[in-house]
């Protein structure tokens, strides 16, 4: 009976005209800021944050999570459209939406992608409802050896992101996690790669990386020919989802939604995980693995589905214990303390309003989000058709801008052009960007655990092995390994990464 | 020709007068070194706004995060000397140039002081089951299992970096420091059971410490705290030279006018004396700055005097960024 009255205190909490509005402004916000290139919901919450000084707490914080989760659907609309992923999670999204779009596709793309997040969004609400404190508690018995084993079984899984030849992924692979060693080395200080350069300490930026590499490229690849270009603008076909389409997603979305609900709890880095383990999960359950990487439905509907439960049931902790997961929810948690709130483990008990409020008000707002999107498909496709000669240099202008906005630092916009020129080359050398990007991601995680579990350890790598949840994900990982290259199976997984021209 | 170049000379200088007559004109930057939603940020936004009442203009806070504040610095110790670009930084200020040797400016002779904002407590907290239960029980276990006991910290430089080193050595001790990016992962950890304990700014404690999940031991302050009223000050905990705050304060690039200093003084000290201020860093477990604290002359003071705190300390532990 505890939860029928809380869920009533949510919904009359986030039901109120008020809240309903500002729920809404903020969805607008984030798919707005979503869908322009560069400009993601970090940069867009610390901007608005002051603007929230004068709100009731409730109302703030049911705003900036809207710009959240709204930025989450939003950003896989640039993805899909014209290959340009503001966020690790909608970079997988673009290897086979934009493939889709590409093929007159767009619209069942971007169909897939709402409704996939709208029912994973669903769930995960209701996964907060039900369990948020048991799962946050649990998420803890996570520490840095987990965390490592866990991206260890992430990086070995995600080999299945390459759709041509095995050992360029591999490269691109550790030439991204080369590219995430650049910046001060946090257990001492050693500034790595930074070429004297203060500006590069903190690291390269995501955005810069994924613009350029995916956007900026790909801008460059279509000013090549005349021809090319005009391919995909002429043949946006249907809107909406077959009878077949929505067949093909139903199992996808309901494995996305399960993974990434379970890997968004864990505050160490399970957020960024869920998209790339959705997307190699169903390349390997596929009966056609072939098709992923040229425009597979599932590769679309899997990870936006696992990305958008990860994004709901990344505010477990945050809500539970006060502990963010992730850069966003950092700021989420200075949106408290200006409210004159301290976050942690009280509030559930305190501000009883408040909590079931911003649980329910995501239910809300995810509702609100598909009713905002699949309209708007229309339109959104329709931007396919607008000419590359106004639509290139808004991309890279709103691209350079929200990166700028950021953290104020020039070389993040330099970052873009650098990297849109790389990206090039690589494509040109037929090396794919997403799994570059993956080790980008990745590889600071890993060496951030590793070192920190030796540390722990006083140097003792048994750690790894004498921890059960450690062990069980390395296990997974050999597994993993050894099923690649059994001899048996070695055919079968030809065909999956073997490109088929 | 001459005459030429000696009227725009004149010109120039009366109208740099007049600038400085009428400040401010446009807009003030203040830029944050650290990322927005941090304490120095929130620190940053609660005075800003008061100030931008009594100047009458629009304050812009600006983050510019990296390289432990270093980055924000810089930009400002270069920026134009005019007023409108200011930086609010804390004891990182102070710390900088012994823990980066290539810093790019000097944080006493290229900024000019404008007063001290506030100084944060920290409280000494640990994992829920870590068998200590006072101070000075923390001391004697740690001194006796100083091979196996770990210190939580939120990175280089940070304020929980600095507390460590500074209990290190007033309890004479070397332990294993597990360093994090951010209080937020280091505090997941400890709650979590994976690290013994740390020392954190108020800011970022008190939640957890009324919550339940750590286990407090003392607050560093002089002063016990209104919002953690039962937590005993290390002095009366049994350390009684060990106190720390994260003070933070207000600087200008060197060679801002006087009348812009003064301007910005004055509305520094009409924030600080704001009750609404007051009540808001009351919830963040910190006080605003007295009238006599907000004013250049303390700050530049202390400002020298805890660089000349944290050389020594740094120099033993050893730790530098580069």
């Amino acid at each position: 009976m505890d939860l029928l009255a809380h869920l009533s205190l949510g919904f009359e909490t986030a039901l109120t005209p008020v809240n309903l509005l500002y729920c809404f402004v903020g969805v607008l916000l984030g798919t707005l800021v979503g869908v322009l290139p560069g400009i993601g919901p970090t940069a867009t919450i610390a901007m608005l944050l002051p603007i929230t000084f004068s709100f009731e707490p409730v109302t703030a914080l049911i705003m900036l999570a809207g710009i959240y989760y709204g930025a989450q659907y939003g950003g896989s609309t640039t993805a899909i459209l014209i290959n340009l992923p503001g966020e690790s999670s909608s970079a997988v999204t673009a290897i086979d939406g934009y493939q889709m779009a590409r093929k007159g596709q767009a619209g069942p793309a971007l169909a897939t992608a709402a409704l996939g997040s709208f029912f994973a969004g669903t769930v995960a609400t209701f996964i907060l409802v039900l369990a948020a404190p048991p799962l946050a508690r649990a998420a803890l018995s996570f520490g840095p050896p987990e965390y490592f084993s866990l991206i260890v079984l992430g990086l070995v899984a995600s080999i299945a992101l390459a759709h041509g030849s095995i050992l360029k992924a591999l490269a691109m692979i550790v030439l991204g996690l080369l590219l995430g060693m650049v910046g001060q080395d946090i257990y001492t200080g050693t500034p790595r790669f930074t070429f004297g350069f203060f500006e590069l300490y903190s690291g390269i930026n995501f955005v810069s990386v994924a613009v350029g590499i995916f956007g900026v490229a790909e801008i460059l690849r279509n000013l090549e020919t005349e021809t090319t270009r005009d391919v995909m603008v002429k043949r946006v076909s249907n809107l909406w989802l077959t009878g077949e389409q929505f067949r093909r997603i139903a199992a996808p979305v309901l494995r996305g939604t399960a993974l990434g609900s379970a890997l968004g709890v864990l505050p160490g880095g399970g957020h960024v995980l869920s998209s790339f383990a959705s997307y190699s999960i169903e390349k390997r359950v596929a009966k056609n693995p072939a098709e992923f990487g040229h425009g597979a439905i599932e590769g679309v509907a899997g990870p936006e589905s696992a990305n958008n439960a990860a994004a709901q049931t990344s505010f477990i902790p945050l809500l539970t214990l006060g502990i963010p997961a992730h850069p966003v929810m950092a700021l989420m948690i200075g949106a408290f303390i200006i409210q004159g709130i301290t976050p942690g483990p009280n509030v559930i008990n305190d501000q009883p309003a408040l909590f079931w409020g911003i649980i329910v008000s995501m239910w809300v707002g995810n509702l609100m989000l598909v009713l905002l999107n699949l309209p708007l498909i229309g339109l959104w496709v329709k931007l396919l058709t607008v000419p590359y000669r106004v639509l290139f240099p808004a991309i890279v202008i709103f691209a350079s801008v929200g990166c700028y906005a950021i953290a104020s630092n020039n070389f993040d916009v330099y970052g873009i052009a650098l990297f849109g020129i790389l990206g090039y080359v690589l494509v040109k050398l037929g090396c794919e960007p997403a799994p570059l990007l993956l080790g980008f991601v990745l590889g600071p995680l890993l060496e951030e655990h590793l070192r920190r579990a030796m540390i722990l350890s006083r140097g003792d790598p048994t750690i790894f092995v004498t921890r059960p949840i450690s062990a069980v994900l390395l296990a997974l990982s050999v597994a993993a390994l050894i099923v690649a290259v059994l001899p048996s199976v070695r055919r079968k997984r030809d065909e999956v990464f073997v490109e088929e021209d | 020709m001459r005459f030429a170049t000696l009227t725009a000379a004149a010109l120039a200088l009366s109208s740099a007068a007049a600038v400085a007559q009428d400040y401010p004109t446009g807009p003030i930057t203040i830029v944050v070194p650290f990322s927005a939603g941090g304490p120095t940020d929130t620190v940053t936004r609660l005075v800003a706004e008061p100030m931008s009442k009594t100047l009458g203009q629009q304050i812009v806070v600006q983050n510019v995060g990296g390289a432990g504040g270093t980055l924000g610095a810089t930009q400002v110790a270069k920026a134009a000397p005019d007023g409108y670009t200011l930086l609010l930084h804390h004891i990182g200020m102070s710390t900088a140039p012994s823990l980066y040797p290539d810093l790019a400016f000097d944080p006493a002779a290229d900024f000019a002081p404008i007063g001290l904002v506030t100084s944060v407590p920290m409280t000494i907290i640990a994992r829920k089951d870590f068998p200590p239960n006072t101070l000075e029980e923390l001391i004697a276990y740690v001194k006796e299992n100083a091979d196996t006991v770990t210190y939580a910290n939120a990175g280089i430089g940070a304020a929980s970096h600095l507390c460590g080193m500074l209990f290190m050595s007033a309890i004479d001790v070397e332990l294993v420091t597990v360093p994090y990016q951010g209080t937020g992962p280091a505090m997941t950890d400890l709650i979590g059971g994976q690290v013994d304990f740390m020392c954190d700014q108020t800011t970022n404690t008190t939640g957890q410490i009324h919550g339940g999940e750590v286990k407090a031991y003392a607050v560093t302050s002089p002063e016990r705290l209104d919002s953690l009223p039962d937590l005993p000050t290390t002095a009366e905990a049994g350390l009684p030279d060990f106190t720390l705050g994260i003070w933070h304060g207000l600087y200008a690039p060197a060679g801002t006018p006087q009348e812009a200093l003064d301007k910005l003084n004055a509305a520094l000290k009409t924030a600080v004396a704001d009750p609404n201020v007051a009540t808001r860093f009351a919830e963040l477990g910190t006080a605003p700055a007295t009238a006599e604290e907000a004013t250049p002359e303390a700050l530049a003071t202390t400002l020298t005097e805890q660089i000349a705190l944290w050389k020594p300390l740094i120099e033993a532990a050893g730790a530098k960024a580069q």
